[in-house]
């Protein structure tokens, strides 16, 4: 069979389906009654345009590349791990009281325990859900949404009830001790002279980067990787060759959790200084789309957590420059998840043919 | 369904059924293709096709895996559209653009996997799709007299009220030709119809397929075997790549013949190897038994052995408990009983009864379905190399990664000692042919040197090239020392290999017998669970 080439299949065809999201949802901007250039104009001045825009992009960025590599190792093993939201928030409570247990002497030390109390949480969150798959076939994708819940419901109990200082209002934890604030863009050599005070963007969006290559090692380099591969393709021809189901989706669950639980080091150890109610704001479930699109690849994962930041942060830009509300955004996002994932194919069968036939034509001439 | 009630009758009729059906040919072909091309990419699956059956006749099609037989077949019933040619229906050029199509020019279909809904019963499922009017009723009364009729006809009884999920392979095939009768097919396409068959039902099915032809219907049967083709076609063509190389009569031709037709070489149909020289003995199973998810006993108390340097081939129709046999060695089932690997036991239930466990005790495992257990058709031919290898420290760089160029360039030398076309490491094992994905997975078996080698169907869906270079390698295997136990449905292939062969029926052994002392006759009467 004729093959087509690869920039076609990871380059040409999301581009194009891309494309395709954009002009609907221009089309959508029209029918509200702005004018789609200008809006377009704006989102990019907004997200891509200043030193600014691009240090709200890169934050919002880190959060989904930790929870978009989370579905992303899941996926592999073939387990649809929809309980991001859950775990990260988990992960959040984790990082809140490492935080807050001990004064750290510097944000270094700080940052590390950080790392391991979310990602213990997260994992924590998401060992439940993968023992019921594991040993009692309970289907992954009802429990860990159903975790999604409890894990709000937990969050809310212990800001309320355990966390919240003394004669606070407000559910949320103390404030973090300043030596655990984490460097920001601003505050690093080099780029530091580019970025104001107040961007969110912080030293968690390299550690983000580096997890993408951790987890690239992780499935294409090592043992687990393998079998979580050969697994999540075959399952009965995995238990042929000796690897445990049990084992694989307990382990591949445990590193998706994991994940989702370190992108609290971004929102709450990076910015937030404390935890509040709901401070994932859907990253989690955005998480899912990334991976969709990224077609789980840590590559593709990192081009499309650029993606998204970009349209979480000129989608706020555009509601707060133009009449057109920040719901839209949500469009825009559906149209890109619509037609870079469930209708993929649509494009795909045609280009893919076309050159197959060019190619084709080329080799008779 | 007991022993006791299996059909017997019938045994004497065979006879018959070699000896030419006596029906004058209308001068109306029923069926003429014409110059049928078909292209897949670049891949030309069928190259101006010709071909001419008369009414009343049987005409089988015979070719390697792959030659495009079932490609010219999907075209005449109307899932392929041909790139060129024409398709002449009882002197009429008729246009198939869909099964529709075919089944109202009367052509019928039994596909090799039956396409029947599991839980309706045969009534259910004939009138499915022919249902007239908005009520099942009348329906459903007027194919039970119809039913009845094909039934007294050409020996094809069913009862119309059971569930499909309850008959035998057998009976469920009858389904689907009534299904095509009962749509008034008068051309009928059998796509490898026996593969799933018991000699006794192939018998039945070949006895079936003599009425019809009698009764003026036309049959094409496609299949691999040439013995079915010597035994109950009228004519026979012959593809090879995509080719009609040939088309002869049957009485005037010669399987040797029809072999070298089909590969393009004599091909020899018999293994060359030596009497064994069994040593001691390496496998001892006493009182295996095993229970399914449903808690059906499916191995009831399998004792057998195996010496080094021994083939030991365990006939039987599919689904008599071999699959579970080899599960259960395997290590990806639970059993109970006593399994001895040079006098040593080994864990049937507990920590270390798995694929992993078994492995370290030398037990290597050629499984009967390639596609679901023995490769990962995603993944890459070095990625399957070590498919349940893949934690043994020659393919690890360090503790961390995995040695991925290494095994790579092991796994390029490993196709080519055992011929593996494409012998391109980075290609998925699904874009090799059947015969391929088998050697890729029997290289990776065999060149562990196992003590005993667990082998399933090892040439099924493989082309006749292809089965003569694995039976090589496996005779090699036995000479080196290994026990082998060897399951097959197909006994040419059981008689070929076997230095002892096992009679499997009902998840019991029926007896063991010497390949120089039985006969096809002999088995196939313990396969049917008739004598012991």
């Amino acid at each position: 069979m004729e093959k087509t080439p690869k920039w076609i299949d990871v380059g040409l065809i999301p581009l194009l389906n891309l494309l395709i999201a954009f002009v609907i949802s221009g089309i959508v901007v029209l029918l509200i009654g702005e004018n789609p250039v200008q809006a377009i104009k704006v989102m990019v001045d907004g997200a891509l345009g200043s030193p600014y825009g691009w240090g709200y992009t890169l934050f919002y960025a880190t959060n989904f590349i930790f929870t978009g590599l989370a579905v992303a190792v899941a996926y592999h093993a073939s387990q649809f791990n929809i309980g991001g939201e859950g775990q990260a928030t988990l992960g959040g409570l984790g990082v809140a009281l490492v935080c807050l247990a001990f004064p750290w002497p510097h944000w270094s030390i700080a940052l590390l325990a950080a790392m391991i109390g979310g990602a213990v949480f997260g994992a924590a969150w998401a060992a439940i859900p993968a023992y019921l798959q594991a040993k009692r076939g309970s289907h992954i994708v009802i429990t860990t949404i159903m975790f999604n819940f409890i894990g709000a419901s937990l969050l809310n109990y212990m800001l309320v009830n355990v966390l919240r200082p003394r004669g606070s209002m407000d559910p949320a934890t103390a404030r973090f001790a300043n030596s655990t604030h984490l460097p920001t863009f601003h505050d690093m050599p080099l780029i530091g002279q580019f970025f104001g005070k107040s961007v969110p963007a912080n030293i968690s969006f390299f550690i983000a980067v580096l997890a993408c290559f951790l987890v690239w090692g992780l499935i294409w380099r090592t043992k687990l990787g393998y079998a979580i591969r050969a697994f999540g393709r075959s399952e009965s021809a995995a238990r042929y060759a000796g690897i445990s189901p049990v084992k694989i989706v307990m382990a591949a669950m445990l590193i998706s959790g994991g994940l989702a639980g370190l992108m609290a080091i971004n929102n709450v150890m990076g910015t937030g200084h404390r935890l509040v109610l709901n401070s994932v704001e859907g990253a989690g479930f955005i998480g899912i789309a990334v991976a969709l699109m990224g077609r789980n690849h840590p590559f593709g994962v990192f081009l499309a957590a650029l993606l998204f930041g970009f349209l979480y942060q000129g989608g706020g830009e555009l509601a707060l420059e133009t009449t057109i509300p920040r719901e839209l955004i949500t469009v825009i996002q559906a149209l890109v998840i619509l037609f870079t994932g469930a209708f993929d194919n649509m494009l795909r069968a045609p280009i893919e043919s076309f050159f197959v036939a060019r190619a084709k034509a080329n080799k008779e001439a | 369904m007991s022993a006791a009630n299996k059909p017997k009758a019938g045994r004497q009729a065979t006879a018959a059924l070699g000896a030419n059906n006596a029906a004058t040919p209308a001068k109306v072909p029923a069926i003429e293709l014409k110059g049928i091309s078909k292209a897949f990419g670049t891949v030309q699956a069928n190259k101006d096709i010709a071909i001419r059956v008369m009414p009343g006749t049987i005409h089988g099609i015979i070719g390697e895996n792959g030659a495009g037989k079932s490609t010219l077949m999907s075209i005449l019933y109307g899932f392929y559209k041909a790139d060129k040619g024409e398709i002449w229906i009882k002197g009429q050029r008729t246009q198939i653009p869909d099964s529709q199509a075919a089944i109202s020019a009367g052509i019928g279909m039994v596909f090799q996997h039956f396409k029947l809904v599991q839980n309706f019963t045969v009534l259910e499922n004939i009138i499915l799709g022919a249902e007239e009017g908005a009520l099942l009723r009348p329906s459903l009364a007027k194919a039970r007299k119809e039913l009845k009729r094909l039934a007294e006809e050409y020996e094809l009884n069913v009862d119309p009220d059971e569930l499909i999920d309850e008959l035998s392979v057998g009976h469920q095939q009858r389904v689907e030709i009534l299904k095509a009768l009962y749509r008034q097919a008068d051309i009928l396409i059998l796509d490898e119809p026996t593969g799933v068959l018991t000699p006794d039902e192939a018998d039945h099915l070949f006895r079936i397929l003599d009425f019809l032809r009698k009764e003026g219907k036309t049959i094409i049967l496609i299949t691999h075997k040439l013995r079915e083709i010597m035994e109950i076609t009228d004519t026979v063509s012959v593809m090879r790549r995509g080719e009609m190389t040939a088309t002869v009569t049957t009485s005037e031709t010669s399987p040797e013949q029809l072999a070298e037709l089909m590969v393009g070489r004599k091909v020899l149909l018999n293994v060359t190897k030596t009497k064994a020289n069994p040593g001691a003995t390496v496998l001892e199973v006493e009182d295996l038994r095993v229970r399914d998810e449903d808690k059906v006993e499916r191995l009831k108390g399998i004792s057998l052995n195996i010496r080094a340097g021994e083939i030991l081939g365990i006939a039987g129709v599919a689904g008599n408990g071999q699959s579970e046999l080899l599960k259960v060695l395997g290590g990806f089932a639970n059993g109970t009983g006593t399994i001895r690997i040079k006098g040593e036991e080994i864990d049937l239930t507990g920590k270390h009864s798995d694929g992993q466990s078994r492995r370290a005790r030398g037990i290597a495992h050629v499984p009967e379905d390639r596609h679901h257990l023995g490769l990962i058709l995603d993944f890459m031919a070095w990625e399957n190399m070590i498919f349940g290898y893949h934690t043994e420290a020659a393919y690890q760089k360090n503790a961390l990664v995995m040695d991925n160029a290494g095994i790579i360039a092991h796994t390029a030398s490993a196709m080519e000692r055992f011929d593996v076309r494409p012998p391109i490491p980075t290609l998925p094992a699904k874009s090799f042919s059947g015969g391929n994905q088998q050697k890729i997975v029997l290289a990776r078996e065999i060149e562990r040197d196992p003590v005993l080698l667990l082998v399933g169907q090892p040439t099924r869906g493989v082309d006749i090239g292809a089965i003569e270079f694995i039976h090589k390698r496996i005779v090699e295997l036995r000479d080196q020392g290994a026990a082998i136990l060897l399951v097959s449905v197909e006994l040419d292939e059981i008689f070929a290999l076997s230095d002892r062969i096992a009679v499997m029926f009902d998840g019991q052994i029926m007896g063991e017998r010497l390949p120089e002392n039985t006969d096809e006759k002999e088995l196939g009467l313990m396969m049917a669970g008739v004598a012991t």
